[in-house]
């Protein structure tokens, strides 16, 4: 509807050849061209084969050589609910998703705050924070399987070693390899992945507060904490807002993070691996869409009415 | 604006300033934060600074109880007989990192121009929309992705994933071309159009010579997703080894059966990192800025 309105102003304007150069290049016809092929492949390929996997999900091709598209109805997740496996999966996800959310969240808040009002040699810090951003998790993968190697005691080798050199081995546990820690324990490579990100983040959230505001805080005799409390956390909540949806949206598609460390064993088990072994060892399509249906569903919960605001505060901007 | 955000984080304040008179409790302030940084920075240090070690220690001389200790002499036995067996997959993923992120940067940068400049009626509802598609899993695409392949003839062949990074890689381009272009001041625009200019002659002449560091941003940004990239690469290859990349062939040397090898593992590993890292040391600061960008609300 838009074009055709645009048109019709198109050929108003074209009385005088003056008018009509304006108007011709003001029409936003050409920009819509221009990412059209664009929209098409976002439809096809976004919108369209998500269309495609839901087919998948209520369709009966349950292994290697079913063509069988008939419709099985709501089969496939009601199988998904009854299967240990799935259950499994899923609970581990949401155990990772609560630790690595607040511990990313905190780590990379510290991070910000020691930095935040500029140290000497802060650019070092800096780029250590932020390098683990740039390597593949398969490749820091085999550092962290040695790191969080099971052994203890005597025998204790990486951080079960640290924690027994400086006097904390009480704490020294079978990390990843434990059927009830091992959630937390994979968290710990996650928050070490993304804690940069997030200072990074808030370090642009910090200095994007003028600092008299700060200033005239401290000239009413505000204490430091209170500033933070009152003043500069408050103007921090977009980047808050922010923080917490990146990393609900990677958290719920860790996929290779873990495949690097433990590859698809069952007690680090998440909805992305679960699903890779099922259309890979399996070959049961229909149950592999599912899975990932679900997944989908739990990230576009969070990520559209986000959307949706991102869209509304940009329309008040313009 | 992208580069406005980015500035933010690495110009620190005036901290000379601060320094001028320190009492008792502004010295222990500055001795605890020092002292936590360096912890911080311990921790964040310590995977590297294991595999860069563990990968100087030889093919024998590499043991887990060992792992935090620097060697006595200089080894790189390992690194000969890892780099034959990378070889060939890091070429190959060079191959079609180069291509998709090329091919990604031009795309990003015409559809930012059009969503920052060139706005039409609807023009930030479809931008919302192409948003998303930064946002989903992509297990949601990747069995109809798999079977297009197949159509469409590139299946087997190394232009799956030149095609896969391309296309899932429109939106966050998309989105950091167009942040930066919205700092470009439209007084700019609006001066070659009353001059006559039309859109596309604008875009060539005043946009793309100030594209520059986008460019930069974006290619650095497809280049190091697209090389650490493991979901695409082993869904679309298949785990094939004509197809090997650089993080499915490692995935291959370190997985669960070759655990044993210790010191081609650490050096596999650290040797797949190199083009990322070297990356990050020598163009950081765009590396940043893709960072942010892709955070939405730059």
């Amino acid at each position: 509807m838009a074009v055709k309105g645009s048109v019709k102003v198109e050929v108003k304007g074209s009385k005088t050849p003056k008018q009509s150069s304006r108007k011709r290049i003001q029409s936003p016809w050409g920009g819509f061209l221009f990412v059209l092929p664009s929209i098409i492949a976002m439809a096809i390929f976004v919108y369209g084969m998500i269309g495609w996997t839901l087919k998948f999900s209520f369709s009966n091709r349950t292994n290697a050589w079913s063509k069988d598209d008939s419709w099985a109805g709501l089969k496939n997740y009601t199988g998904l609910l009854a299967d240990p496996e799935f259950t499994h999966a899923f609970s581990n996800l949401i155990k990772f998703t609560l630790v690595f959310m607040i511990g990313t969240l905190i780590s990379g808040l510290i991070m910000a705050l020691l930095l935040e009002k500029g140290i000497k040699g802060e650019g070092l810090f800096r780029s250590i924070y932020l390098y683990p951003m740039a390597i593949s998790f398969i490749a820091m993968g085999t550092s962290w399987r040695w790191l969080m190697d099971s052994a203890q005691g005597e025998k204790a080798t990486g951080l079960n070693l640290i924690l027994n050199k400086v006097g904390l081995s009480s704490l020294e546990n079978s990390w990843y390899t434990s059927e009830k820690g091992s959630m937390y324990a994979m968290a710990l490579p996650a928050i070490w992945q993304m804690s940069g990100y997030v200072m990074a983040l808030f370090l642009a959230g910090f200095r994007g507060i003028p600092d008299d505001l700060r200033e005239a805080a401290r000239v009413d005799g505000a204490s430091e904490f209170k500033i933070y409390r009152h003043i500069l956390f408050p103007q921090l909540s977009p980047t808050f807002l922010t923080v917490l949806i990146i990393l609900g949206h990677i958290s719920m598609k860790v996929f290779d993070l873990i495949y690097g460390i433990s590859g698809k064993g069952y007690v680090t088990k998440v909805l992305a691996i679960y699903m890779w072994q099922v259309i890979f060892d399996f070959q049961n399509y229909a149950k592999g869409a599912a899975i990932a249906v679900v997944i989908l569903i739990l990230i576009a919960v969070v990520v559209i009415p986000y959307l949706i605001y991102v869209n509304k505060t940009e329309e008040a901007n313009k | 604006m992208s580069s406005d955000i980015a500035s933010r984080v690495t110009q620190s304040k005036d901290i000379s300033r601060n320094k001028k008179k320190l009492d008792g409790a502004g010295q222990f302030w500055l001795v605890f934060r020092y002292f936590a940084l360096g912890l911080l920075f311990i921790i964040a240090a310590l995977p590297i600074y294991i595999m860069v070690i563990n990968s100087i220690k030889g093919i024998t001389g590499v043991t887990q109880s060992a792992a935090f200790i620097p060697p006595t002499s200089l080894d790189f036995g390992a690194w000969g007989p890892t780099w034959e067996i990378l070889r060939e997959p890091m070429g190959r993923t060079l191959f079609f990192v180069l291509q998709s992120s090329i091919i990604s940067a031009v795309i990003g940068s015409i559809n930012g121009f059009v969503f920052a400049k060139w706005r039409f009626k609807g023009s930030t509802v479809i931008f919302t929309t192409f948003l998303f598609g930064m946002f989903i899993p992509y297990q949601a695409i990747m069995i109809p992705l798999t079977q297009f392949n197949k159509w469409a003839g590139i299946g087997g062949t190394i232009y799956v994933l030149v095609f896969a990074h391309v296309i899932y890689g429109i939106p966050i381009c998309t989105l950091i071309f167009r942040n930066y272009y919205q700092g470009i001041p439209n007084e700019l625009i609006e001066a070659a159009r009353v001059d006559g200019a039309s859109m596309v002659h604008i875009y060539r002449t005043i946009i793309l010579p100030l594209s520059i560091p986008g460019f930069v941003v974006v290619l650095i940004w497809q280049f190091t997703s697209a090389w650490n990239d493991f979901l695409f690469a082993i869904f679309l290859t298949g785990g094939s080894p004509k197809l090997a990349v650089a993080t499915t062939a490692l995935n291959f040397i370190t997985g669960s059966g070759n655990q044993v090898y210790y010191g081609n593992n650490m050096t596999a590993s650290l040797i797949v990192s190199i083009p990322t890292l070297l990356v990050y040391m020598f163009l950081g600061r765009y590396f940043l800025r893709g960072l942010l960008s892709g955070s939405l609300k730059g």
